[in-house]
């Protein structure tokens, strides 16, 4: 019973310390697809502050401010790119989730279907070799008829 | 040949140290500006001293400067601020505040306390210089050459070593000057 006792006092209060971390703000929109466009752009920025974390997540002071100027420019309705612009202007590609395709990032891009290429590669040699192993247990009359003779030999002595 | 193919775990392995090797002495948090030789983005921003005068980026061109972005919230800041002093006493550089999303009578009060090292004071109260600038947490050091173009941006508390690295800029200069 004190054990019981003693749960429920610390879940409750846990209750009080998680309100007071979700003290992130709320944004209101007039249209249901600028929310979606906020909650997507807050998902795929990355926080410059933190290494891993987007700014939807982030409690860093710049993650705040960077939401709030998100909020701006989209009630400015400002157009996806331009957003995208204004955010790798400042912080560089290191704010995209999802790196853009340029000559530096080809082989992050890429490099998965050029390994998948390489092993397709490597079956095909392999199953080539094999074959040509199969193929040359394959004898021609002169080979067969030695072959044979060598056999009767055996069962002959 | 299948004895050459013993080989390839030892080849694995010294590939993959070599690249875990790199890591270890990469720093994920340094971060090059993405204003890298671009021009200090363009600010109309009252000074910290006198809140009726509106600084601009015309104010810094002329001579390289440093310009440190600092607050009062900000421990590091308190770190290095005896070797923003000992720059500012050398002279040759003169170092330009960036009072970042800081109250006002605390960052008097701070210089007032511990020796001003700053030529003058940028007051960005809201953090939208800081923005604009990709300042993502004090403090943060920028170098400027004499035509107000960003040459490098150091994160982090500013030690004799990293002043010693600037001074080595300073003196080679930049040669792609215009861009």
């Amino acid at each position: 019973m004190k054990q019981f006792k003693t749960i429920l006092l610390l879940s409750i209060i846990s209750v009080f310390f998680t309100s007071a971390y979700a003290a992130i703000e709320v944004y209101q929109f007039d249209n249901a697809e600028k929310t979606a466009r906020f909650q997507k752009f807050t998902a795929d920025l990355r926080c410059p502050k933190c290494q891993n974390q987007n700014i939807a997540d982030s409690n860093a002071e710049i993650a705040r401010d960077l939401r709030a100027k998100l909020q701006q420019m989209l009630t400015e309705d400002k157009s996806d790119k331009d957003i995208v612009q204004y955010m790798t202007d400042r912080y560089g590609d290191f704010v995209l989730y999802e790196p853009k395709i340029t000559a530096q990032t080809y082989l992050l891009w890429f490099g998965p279907f050029l390994l998948l290429a390489i092993a397709l590669l490597i079956v095909f040699f392999i199953v080539k070799a094999r074959n040509k192993r199969t193929n040359s247990i394959e004898l021609n009359t002169k080979q067969q008829k030695q072959l044979d003779g060598l056999l009767n030999k055996k069962q002959d002595s | 040949m299948p004895r050459l193919l013993l080989f390839i775990p030892l080849v694995l392995f010294i590939v993959l140290g070599a690249f875990l090797w790199k890591g270890l002495s990469i720093d994920p948090r340094e971060l090059p500006s993405a204003l890298l030789n671009k021009s200090f983005p363009a600010f109309q921003v009252p000074a910290l001293r006198n809140p009726n005068k509106i600084l601009t980026n015309t104010d810094f061109i002329g001579q390289p400067v440093l310009v440190n972005v600092w607050a009062t919230w900000c421990p590091s800041c308190r770190k290095e601020h005896d070797q923003l002093l000992a720059i500012a006493q050398e002279a040759n550089v003169p170092v330009i505040g960036l009072n970042y999303k800081d109250d006002r009578s605390a960052a008097l009060a701070w210089l007032e306390q511990l020796g001003d090292p700053y030529k003058f004071n940028i007051y960005d109260e809201s953090g939208m210089l800081g923005l604009d600038l990709g300042v993502y947490g004090a403090p943060e050091t920028y170098l400027l050459d004499a035509k107000g173009i960003i040459r490098y941006r150091h994160v982090g508390v500013i030690t004799a070593e990293v002043w010693a690295n600037f001074k080595v800029m300073l003196e080679k200069g930049w040669s792609n000057e215009t861009i």
